[in-house]
């Protein structure tokens, strides 16, 4: 056996300054996961563009007909615009059923165990799955969105508009991503891991995404009004299609502060609990 | 000059209403081998999962490489290493990329990185297999694989959990081979099995762990002198033979069915040639003949009362 000429480890001193480096490490680490395994991002994209085709060839003529102030003639156009935004909801919860299988996986594959007993901060290894997903929930959302506008979809929006809707999109894929991330952890098996997001990615249709929420009954109508989806589906309506915003830029902003510290309290907690197999 | 490396006293876990550890002292000199010998549930796993970090004591003071693991976590965590049970490798990589990930985590820097991992592969034997998915992998490899994994930045303590369970006997002497490598730079291991054979062969300490408790402590030879187990045993070619020979010698012990005697003694040439003359002179033919001197599993049935051989008869399986 050789010597070991590797430098026994740097000052106590120094820790803090590599969460980023470290963040960035575990980052790579992801991305070439999914370029090592596409499948996962593949299915990502592909489903919602079947329902995408779906809503807008099969039912897209009745129901953008029924939306108010439409031309029936015009109804498949009409709603095809009217339900760009909540498919790139569900795009977005769509990725986080990816997000907890890939850390539920490194839960049980003990990586997570070696991590811990390294002078990592916690936090980068978890900031490593959120960056990567989220990155890989943007790149979702924009091949949605090509398929959008390749079936017609066409926005109305300014560059400054674009930038928000960008913005807006990132943040609702970072949010939604630490949520995931938690679920991921709390899951005990990789199977309930890939199931319990599924929760998120029916939100989307019981909000504003599919049908304006006047028309559902008056508890849905409820729960469909005050759900974090509703307002963040408007305000990406509103910015790339020129609806009034109102209160709605700021609720999603909120829901999505919200949904991130909660994400993220709740996946440090299991993290310092969860990662050694009893 | 001797420095200890690991210190242990008083340390105590439960889980529940199961106590795991009660009150273990455990004390590792820097540069040594010390194994945790015990049977399955005796708290060898968690008395290492504390030591790294992972599983926090309820009571207790140890310390590592110098840092209180409580207090100071992180100052442990830079001088471990842990290669557990559990192959704790990124399944979804390459060898080499796995290796090159813990570079980045130990923050070698790209260069020095790269030729540490480089040096690693060479040393474990993974060159050919370095750029090949873990998938490809076998046992021995994901084993040798997850310890490379450890030792990128040198640590100078090393637990390893049951490091050859589950491999095959030359798979197992090439990881004896490499914890006496590591040993003779000056890390300090700690590791734990229930290979009697393992303990006898690494350990400059043996620790005896069961129940929770360190039930012995010593040299590999200290425990072997606390229990008085050897023996000759002699089998004969019938009941009659076997009944003459019991009564020429003392303290024998006859088994009637297996047709066998067995004779305690201190061993060497000297008392076999007793016993020998005195078969002679009562004109008795042995059929066959063994000497059985005292080993570890003598200590360990005397110690923690296993009915079993453990690592043998109750191995423990892999979980996967």
């Amino acid at each position: 056996m050789t010597t070991i000429t590797a430098p026994r480890p740097t000052a106590q001193g120094s820790r803090q300054s590599y969460v980023v480096a470290d963040a960035i490490t575990m980052l790579r680490r992801n991305l070439l996961h999914m370029i090592r395994y596409p499948g996962l991002s593949v299915f990502t994209i592909v489903g919602p563009v079947v329902i995408l085709l779906m809503f807008v060839f099969v039912f897209g003529g009745t129901l953008g007909a029924g939306l108010p102030g439409v031309d029936p003639a015009g109804g498949r156009e009409a709603y095809l615009a009217y339900v760009m935004p909540g498919i790139l909801a569900i795009t977005i919860a769509g990725t986080a059923g990816g997000t907890a299988t890939t850390v539920s996986m490194d839960m049980t594959e003990g990586i997570t165990a070696r991590f811990r007993t390294m002078a990592i901060s916690r936090a980068a290894v978890l900031a490593g799955h959120v960056l990567g997903n989220t990155i890989q929930a943007i790149i979702a959302v924009a091949l949605v969105l090509a398929v959008g506008v390749l079936i017609g979809f066409r926005p109305t929006a300014t560059p400054l508009e674009w930038l928000a809707a960008f913005g807006l999109i990132a943040l609702i894929a970072f949010s939604i991503t630490w949520l995931a991330v938690g679920m991921g952890m709390q899951a005990k098996s990789v199977e309930t891991a890939s199931n319990l997001p599924l929760l998120l990615v029916l939100l989307p249709f019981l909000g504003s995404g599919f049908v304006p929420t006047e028309s559902m009954p008056a508890g849905l109508q409820f729960f469909a009004e005050y759900q974090p989806f509703t307002p963040m589906v408007e305000t990406l309506r509103g910015l790339l299609l020129g609806t009034p915003l109102g209160w709605n830029a700021l609720l999603a902003l909120g829901w999505c502060v919200l949904i991130t510290i909660i994400g993220y309290v709740w996946s440090m907690v299991i993290y310092e609990r969860k990662s050694v197999r009893a | 000059m001797t420095t200890t490396a690991i210190a242990v006293h008083g340390l105590r876990k439960h889980y529940g209403s199961k106590i795991v550890l009660d009150n273990v002292d455990l004390t590792v000199t820097a540069g040594t081998v010390t194994a945790l010998l015990g049977p399955n549930g005796a708290g060898k796993t968690t008395t290492v999962h504390i030591l790294s970090t992972l599983v926090r004591p309820d009571a207790g003071s140890l310390t590592v490489a110098g840092c209180d693991v409580v207090r100071d976590p992180d100052g442990v965590r830079a001088a471990i290493g842990l290669t557990g049970q559990f192959s704790a490798v990124d399944g979804l990589l390459t060898g080499e990329e796995n290796l090159l990930l813990m570079a980045r985590l130990r923050h070698l820097g790209a260069k020095r990185g790269a030729a540490r991992v480089a040096e690693l592969l060479e040393q474990f034997d993974l060159v050919e297999a370095a750029r090949k998915p873990l998938a490809t992998y076998s046992g021995g490899m994901r084993r040798r694989l997850d310890l490379a994994m450890t030792l990128v930045a040198a640590p100078s303590v090393i637990f390893l959990d049951e490091p050859t369970t589950g491999l095959d006997p030359r798979s197992r002497h090439t990881m004896w081979d490499i914890v006496r490598d590591l040993v003779a730079e000056g890390t300090t291991v700690l590791l734990t099995t229930q290979h009697l054979e393992e303990a006898d062969q690494l350990a400059d300490h043996i620790a005896v762990l069961d129940g929770g408790r360190i039930v012995a402590d010593g040299t590999p030879d200290e425990l072997k002198s606390l229990v008085p187990g050897g023996h000759i045993r002699l089998r004969f070619a019938d009941a009659a033979a076997l009944d003459t020979a019991a009564r020429l010698l003392d303290k024998s012990e006859a088994d009637d069915t297996g047709l066998t005697l067995t004779v305690p003694s201190a061993g060497g040439v000297g008392a076999l040639r007793a016993v020998l003359d005195r078969l002679d002179a009562g004109h008795l033919e042995v059929v066959d003949l063994s000497i059985h001197t005292p080993d570890l599993d003598d200590v360990f049935f005397a110690l923690t009362g296993a009915k079993t051989v453990p690592g043998r008869a109750d191995r423990k399986e892999r979980e996967s």
